[in-house]
């Protein structure tokens, strides 16, 4: 063969894959072997130190596979093959690891005593166990699947960061956004909360995760929380008016600078595994308009849920100690029926000022009114737990049921290879409701199309995470401004013609949708802008 | 008011979306190539596997019939411009009141022996990469004939799957017709680097038949055999106007047409790859097969078209319209270098014309801007590996800004993503040595500098 001919360069079928990928693969295979193994109850002999050795099997096969599939070759996009492999198409191993996780899932939400979770008086035992030593060692206590969760959860990012890491390596602002995630998933997410935990050991349990905020962390504002973090002294204290500062004031500051994206493909964990692990089934989202329409219906049907069962749990939390707190029910309901209106009316007043409203204000003031009706019903109607006749404790079962496990968690996570990787993201997430009314209508963010250049060809839009047709912009010389951009970048990176860029800039705020046409038919024939 | 459209592809369909944006009138659209239209700038990515057809398809199958815009897919054999009718190779039939010819290019055949075998094949059609597909599985070598841009991406495809692949190219050096000398070498050096088997300096002489009518070896000019089971021919392309040679239309190598696309029939358009204009502008070319033109002048012929029938002469009328499609620019990527160009880069300069070129030391990235030694003003930008502004350099090339200008602000047209390395002091530096100068960089290129340039504001730099 030929010197020059070296077929090796090419990642498009399995069959290309060098030894060391392969072995990378081998290394991970065995990491799930012994924790499977582990679960099944198999006696094995010093499990601490076979904790160990798994979890370095799954990181470091995961890094010497990387290693094996993309150093050998030049830097650039490496998207050959995608739709051509059966596990990034929708095929049968999709079908296979989409199902396992989902098992996954289920097991972790509604059955952990079957990953080994034990009781007051049954120790762990299988999978669970398989992590005690290393909980002991972080937080001071046994495992539990939560626990067994997040370690593999920060394992994950961490090892497939790498992996997109080096995938972009010619890519900065993928590289410096990468390590952003990985960072406040070990830090913030993972080793932080369990250290806090083992010193405060003494007090009665409350979120510790500084970057995770209501809605996401839907129940931050849940009695037994508030209650708990009013127990945690000066820290719990901390962590209350943290978490209410984030809400209200970090989070609208630093989306109108930079966009959602400071949170959803910076910072956030769910954000993070899609990132990361997810990337390799981003192509799947669905880029059809219907799916556009269903979007916007069930995202901010889940916000408006998550704020009326928010407001209900206060309610009944500010009535069963009525006279104990600063506040009191009445004046917490009327409080925020004023804050919803005042804020719906500013929306409503200058919508002129905002490109993109006319289309939605319907359903934004519609959301707007549903809530301060739930709310004055639920003042009218109600005693301490009955919330327009239902309870309170029953409305947030069920929110935690559909939306926190069964929509985050198990289709959220367990769908990644049939339906892409920010299911939950797109459809689902609360926080990502808010934050996209604000980047639509109150931000600095757009991503700005280069003129004329765009081909039509479609990488951008088939590469979009959230199923944003981002080339029907493009290709019409319209700057991007979309709730549902997670600024991850991709988009950008993906196309060949050097047409998109992520950009902050306050000049023409309100003009940020404007339809620039690539060509303007004037009197000078053809021109740009 | 009925117009047709022959041809689906970037020219007839911008037409065809215009003339609804601009009238109520029937529109039919006619192809013999796919149902709807696809981006033929995307096909080397389906057989890459980066995306499938339907992902190349920039609007959803909806569109068509909520724009009223009616699909025919069937091949013309003949137009009949006395009748205004087109007849289909089924023997139907269809009449039109504005005809519009947007039917593209077909890929150069130059008489070579062989070239009509099996295994044998341009890049063109969605058709053709049917072919290449079904000569894909057990492949052992392809050879790809003609070093332009579709015989770049024809490598990379077949590269992208392991197919081992021999690049002939007839000129010393990669598209040095249209890269200077530096681009063209950088290029070569990344084919390479890529592992395809790049043969500079050489042609096809024949292609052989192993015997049952299909390919099995190409002789090039040097005498050498080299054994392949497909061979990509990618020598150019030219109008597809063979089937309108007995229709009265005045041809050259494409349908002649006036600046408002007008033909030599009346009621019948041209717009696209098929054209060849009688007077370009000043330093354009009569026939430019690229994707943008198509789209300027499917936009203005729909203008035209419009302003053209006797139910719009009425006050508020829709005014014909000029083409002039402006500044030339255009962009490629090879394998993983991308390309842009705007203005007049040329690669034999006149001496008029001087360069500043800098070239990052891994020899993957360049900018490059050329100025008029006399009038010191901007002619042009050359860019690998570096994205740049569009409006920003356009509006410098229209006002034939001073190059010392373009440079202090040069930040105004970067175009990479955030975080990534930007090399404006580099490329100053180079002009300073050049010329003894001592310019400075004088802008960041945030966002707000850019469009308040862009408005006409604070044209000249600050400081
Ligand atoms: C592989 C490839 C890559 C390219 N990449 C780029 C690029 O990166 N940038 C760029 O600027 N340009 C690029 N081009 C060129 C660009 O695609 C063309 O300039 C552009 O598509 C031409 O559009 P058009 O509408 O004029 O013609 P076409 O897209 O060719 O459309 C004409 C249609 O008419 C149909 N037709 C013709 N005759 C008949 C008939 N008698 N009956 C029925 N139907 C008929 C054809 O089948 C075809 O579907 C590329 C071309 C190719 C092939
Ligand atoms: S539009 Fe681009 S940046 Fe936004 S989510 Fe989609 S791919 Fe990411
Ligand atoms: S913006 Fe880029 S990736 Fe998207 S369609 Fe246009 S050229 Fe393709």
């Amino acid at each position: 063969m030929n010197a020059h001919n070296d077929t090796s360069l090419s990642i498009a079928q399995p069959h290309g894959l060098r030894l060391s990928a392969k072995v990378g693969l081998g290394l991970v295979g065995l990491g799930l072997l012994l924790i499977t193994a582990a679960w099944f109850g198999a006696k094995l002999p010093a499990a601490p130190g076979l904790l160990a050795v798994s979890l370095i099997l799954l990181a470091a096969g995961t890094v010497i596979h990387a290693r094996g599939l993309y150093l050998h070759l030049p830097e650039g996009i490496k998207n050959n093959g995608v739709w051509l492999r059966s596990i990034s198409s929708k095929g049968a191993v999709a079908w296979l690891i989409g199902i396992v996780l989902t098992g996954f899932y289920v097991l972790l939400y509604w059955f952990p005593q079957y990953l080994g979770l034990g009781s007051k008086d049954v120790p762990n035992s299988g999978l669970v166990a398989f992590f005690d030593p290393l909980s002991r060692l972080l937080n001071g206590n046994p495992a539990s699947q939560w626990f067994v969760y997040g370690t593999l959860y920060t394992v994950a990012i961490l090892a497939m960061g790498y992996k997109f890491i080096l995938k972009y390596r010619h890519n900065r602002y993928q590289v410096v956004r990468t390590i952003s995630v990985m960072f406040f998933q070990t830090g913030f997410a993972f080793l932080i909360p369990e250290l806090l935990e083992r010193l405060n050991s003494g007090k009665p349990y409350f979120d510790k995760d500084l970057k995770n905020m209501w809605p996401l962390n839907y129940d931050f504002f849940f009695d037994w929380h508030l209650g708990n973090l009013l127990k945690g002294g000066n820290f719990g204290l901390f962590m209350l008016i943290f978490g209410v500062a984030m809400i209200f004031l970090i989070s609208p500051i630093l989306t109108y600078f930079y966009g959602k994206r400071w949170y959803c493909s910076w910072v956030c964990g769910c954000g993070g595994l899609a990132e990361t692990a997810g990337d390799p089934f981003r192509q799947l989202s669905d880029k059809s308009l219907n799916a556009w329409k269903i979007e916007r219906w069930l995202i901010h049907s889940v916000l408006v849920f998550v704020t009326l069962m928010t407001v209900a749990v206060i309610y009944s939390y500010l009535a069963q100690n009525d006279g104990k707190l600063w506040i009191g029910k009445d004046a917490f309901a009327w409080g925020t029926a004023a804050f919803f209106l005042v804020a719906g009316g500013l929306v409503f007043a200058f919508r002129k000022r905002f490109e993109g409203l006319k289309d939605q204000t319907a359903w934004l003031v519609g959301g707007v009114s549903v809530i301060i009706g739930g709310i004055l019903l639920i003042n009218t109607f109600s005693d301490a737990k009955h919330i327009l006749f239902i309870n309170s404790f029953e409305l947030r079962k069920v929110y935690g049921f559909l939306i926190g496990a069964a929509f985050s968690g198990v289709v959220g996570v367990g769908f990644y290879p049939l339906m892409g990787s920010r299911v939950w993201c797109r459809f689902g997430c609360p926080m990502a409701a808010i934050l996209g009314l604000q980047q639509k209508f109150f931000s600095r963010f757009r991503i700005t199309t280069n003129g004329g250049q765009c081909i039509s060809c479609g990488n951008c839009s088939t590469y979009c995470e959230m199923g944003i047709d981002v080339r029907a912009y493009a290709q019409r010389g319209q700057n991007v401004v979309r709730a549902s951009c997670v600024g991850c970048g991709i988009c950008a990176a993906v196309c060949p013609r050097g047409v998109l860029k992520l950009e902050n800039g306050s000049t023409d705020l309100s003009a940020r949708t404007d339809e620039t046409r690539t060509i303007r038919i004037g009197k000078e024939g053809v021109s740009l802008l | 008011m009925h117009v047709v459209i022959l041809g689906n592809g970037i020219s007839g369909i911008t037409a065809a979306r215009f003339v609804r944006k601009l009238s109520d009138y029937q529109i039919t659209v006619v192809s013999s190539e796919t149902d709807h239209f696809f981006s033929r700038t995307a096909l080397m990515y389906i057989y890459m596997g980066h995306m499938r057809f339907q992902d190349t398809q920039p609007y959803e199958p909806q569109f068509w019939k909520k724009n009223r815009i009616d699909l025919k897919r069937a091949r013309v054999e003949r137009l009949d411009a006395g009748s205004k009718t087109l007849h289909f190779d089924s023997g139907e039939t269809l009449a039109y009141d504005k005809l519009l010819l947007a039917t593209g290019s077909k890929s150069n055949k130059f008489g070579w022996p062989g070239q009509d075998l099996k295994g044998v094949s341009g890049l063109y059609h969605y058709q053709d990469l049917e072919t290449m597909e079904a000569y894909s599985p057990g492949l052992k070598r392809a050879v790809i004939v003609g070093g332009g841009l579709i015989g770049i991406e024809m490598a990379e495809m077949f590269h992208s799957r392991h197919i081992p692949v021999t690049f002939l190219v007839r000129e010393t050096s990669y598209w040095d017709g249209i890269l200077p000398a530096e681009e063209s070498q950088m290029i070569n050096r990344h084919i390479r680097e890529n592992g395809i088997d790049l043969r500079l300096q050489t042609g096809l002489k024949e292609i052989e038949d192993d015997g049952t009518g299909r390919v099995c070896a190409v002789i090039t000019d040097k005498g050498e055999r080299i054994e392949c089971g497909y061979v990509g021919l990618t020598a150019g392309v030219s109008p597809n106007i063979d089937f309108l040679k007995d229709s009265g239309l005045e041809t050259n190598r494409g349908i002649l047409v006036n600046e408002y696309l007008q033909t030599s029939l009346p009621d019948v358009f041209a717009a696209g790859d098929c054209v060849e204009l009688r007077q370009p502008q000043p330093g354009r070319r009569a026939i430019e097969a690229v994707w943008y033109t198509g789209r300027m002048m499917g936009e203005t012929v729909a203008y035209n078209i419009v302003a053209d029938t006797a139910v719009n002469r009425q006050p508020s009328t829709i005014n014909r319209q000029r083409y002039n499609p402006g500044i030339w620019f255009n962009s490629a990527k090879f394998i993983d270098i991308e390309y842009q160009v705007y203005g007049d880069i040329q690669a034999r300069a006149p001496e008029s014309h001087v360069s500043i070129y800098w070239e990052h030391p891994e020899g993957r990235k360049s900018v490059r801007i050329v100025y008029d030694k006399n009038t010191s003003s901007v002619l042009g930008f050359n860019l690998m590996g570096v994205r740049y502004r569009h409006e920003v350099c356009n509006k410098w090339l229209r006002e034939k800004t001073p190059v010392e200008t373009v440079l202090q602000n040069l930040a105004l047209a970067n175009f990479d993503p955030e975080f990534f390395k930007t090399y404006e002091k580099e490329v100053i530096a180079v002009y300073n040595r050049q010329s003894g100068r001592n310019l400075a960089s004088k802008r960041q290129g945030r966002l707000d500098e850019v469009i308040q340039f862009l408005k006409g504001r604070a044209v000249e730099s600050r400081g």
